[in-house]
């Protein structure tokens, strides 16, 4: 059944750029897939890995400013800007993560915070690369091979095929040794160190792979819009990632997409489709989209804690 | 094989363990009783590797492993089980198991090999659930078995990781007379295989497994014995014994 579903989703997605070339809602739907990659690399650490990290707009701004700098320094090609800027954001999450993880509970979550934000300052003050005012790119990067991810159509199946090998790539990991113990130290870490395993090491090593995968979301989240600026490593940018991880499901595979999907789409419809007699009421309603998201956030810690992909999953069970 | 000389801990104010001195042979079962707040948890997390020493050396099979953390005391072959149960609840009986298999054999660091392609860890844990008397409840999540069960899972979890030395801590906390005899069975059969460090409150558990005793009050060993030595020695009986059976 889920077999099914995943097929069905992928082909729709496959064949999306065909019904709507060019379009506003083709590069939504590319915003959609680099968003959800973001946020499955998030639900790695935070679901899987029991991290609660709140600072993961680290990894995305450390993959967006790198690619961008590569470009803005003339190395056009995506085959050395892309792969440095998701090494740097491994880097950043080694060095990050190896400060943290030395904390626990509220500790981690105020210390990781703590880094992002000094980040966050930090490229606000790289006045050679736009400072506050963020980067502009004169182009996307450039693939070869017949590839011109200048073209929306084929940038957004490029953003649907990261998006499809992480999520991929999680499932395998899941079911992996590697996965299994960082399920089992979410459980009761105490006993996984107490049985043998290095807990320590372990925890890093999924903390630096969530943050390899957040840097690629950030490299195709700057090539995107070709700009980038401070705000993507602004803490409410972690905090959006983490509200779309738990909307969509805490530790389940499909959880980050979901939630991505469910928060874009939720705050575009609040946005560009005005509803008259919400509007009666409340007239500037479209300018609160987060109140409209926080609204449901709300309604699903409270009525399906396990996220929609969970609730999904509970469902077909019963 | 396991040596402690003038172990130490303090917390705060209060001395939990003051210069432990205490040896465990091989193939001995060697119990370690006193009463509530003599510091035998807290020896036993100090011997594993969950607390640090503030003081003092802990020797094992030769090798100074005071300052070792947890998980290499654990691969060198000193496992312990806790007095309060500690273990993966979300999980099934043959995945806790097959965990602590998976711990001591081969890396962890595999990342897309799925553990079911790996039938050794599964056959393995399999054996283990026999051995620990949960044979035929392999499937069934660890939060939904029965207290006497939990028990066996958790000392099944230190085994697993086949142990020279097991800590075991209180085993038989809370089980009705069926499920410790069963414990004290298991523990009968497992010690040909490895030596046994034995916390217990149960008295008859006490003298029926040790090969010997150590008492432990205020944190301080206050004697260590042949079972009928330690049942014969006034200042135990005065400081332990007398007490829990007046009680």
């Amino acid at each position: 059944m889920r077999r099914y579903a995943t097929a069905a989703a992928l082909v729709l997605a496959l064949a999306f750029p065909l019904a709507a070339p060019e379009s506003y809602y083709l590069s939504f739907a590319s915003r959609i897939f680099v968003y959800a990659l973001a946020a499955t690399s998030l639900n790695l650490a935070l679901g899987y890995g029991g991290m609660i990290s709140f600072g993961h707009a680290a990894f995305v701004g450390t993959g967006a400013y790198v690619s961008s700098i590569f470009l803005a320094e003339g190395v056009a090609s995506a085959w050395i800007g892309w792969p440095a800027a998701v090494a740097a954001a491994a880097l950043a999450a080694l060095v990050i993560g190896a400060v943290s993880l030395r904390t626990r509970g509220v500790y981690f979550i105020m210390i990781t915070l703590a880094f992002a934000q000094m980040m966050y300052f930090l490229v606000n003050s790289m006045k050679a690369y736009g400072g506050d005012e963020g980067l502009t790119l004169p182009a996307r990067a450039s693939a070869g091979l017949g590839v011109d991810l200048g073209s929306d159509a084929v940038f957004y199946y490029v953003a649907l095929a990261a998006l499809a090998c992480a999520v991929y790539g999680l499932h395998r990991l899941a079911h992996s040794r590697f996965g299994r113990v960082i399920q089992a130290i979410r459980e009761n870490e105490a006993r996984a160190e107490a049985i043998g395993f290095p807990v320590y090491r372990l925890k890093l090593a999924c903390f630096v792979i969530a943050g390899a995968a957040g840097g690629l979301a950030g490299v195709l989240l700057a090539s995107h819009g070709k700009y980038v600026n401070p705000n993507v490593l602004h803490w409410t940018q972690s905090g959006t990632l983490m509200v779309m991880v738990i909307l969509g499901g805490v530790g389940r595979l499909w959880g980050g997409a979901v939630g991505a999907t469910a928060y874009l789409g939720l705050e575009d419809l609040v946005a560009n489709h005005r509803v008259e007699w919400i509007a009666s009421v409340f007239p500037n309603y479209q300018q609160h989209a987060s109140l409209g998201v926080g609204a449901v956030l709300l309604a699903i810690v409270l009525f399906a804690p396990q996220g929609i992909a969970g609730a999904f999953a509970r469902g077909r069970r019963a | 094989m396991l040596e402690l000389s003038n172990v130490s801990k303090r917390f705060g104010g209060v001395v939990a363990t003051d210069g432990v001195a205490l040896d465990v042979r091989r193939g001995e079962v060697h119990a370690l009783i006193g009463p509530n707040g003599a510091g035998k948890t807290t020896l036993i997390a100090q011997i594993a590797g969950d607390l640090s020493c503030d003081s003092g050396a802990i020797m094992f099979e030769g090798a100074d492993v005071t300052r070792a953390p947890q998980h290499e005391r654990v691969r060198s072959g000193l496992a312990r089980s806790y007095q309060i149960t500690s273990i993966f609840r979300r999980f099934s009986v043959l995945d806790n198991l097959a965990l602590a298999v998976q711990a001591r054999s081969g890396s962890s660091f595999s990342f897309w090999r799925p553990v079911a392609a790996e039938p050794a860890l599964a056959n393995e844990a399999r054996a283990l659930a026999a051995q620990i008397g949960l044979a035929g409840r392999e499937e069934a999540g660890a939060a939904t078995l029965a207290h006497g069960e939990q028990r066996a899972l958790e000392v099944g979890l230190a085994l697993a990781t086949r142990p020279k030395l097991v800590l075991l801590d209180e085993p038989l906390a809370g089980m009705g007379p069926e499920e410790s005899q069963a414990m004290i069975a298991l523990v009968e059969r497992v010690r040909s295989e490895v030596a046994v460090l034995l916390v217990e409150h149960d008295m008859d558990a006490v003298f029926r497994l040790a090969d010997r005793v150590s008492v432990l009050v205020s944190g301080r060993v206050i004697a260590t014995g042949l079972p009928a030595a330690i049942r014969a020695d006034a200042g135990v009986r005065k400081a332990y014994l007398g007490e829990s059976a007046a009680a």
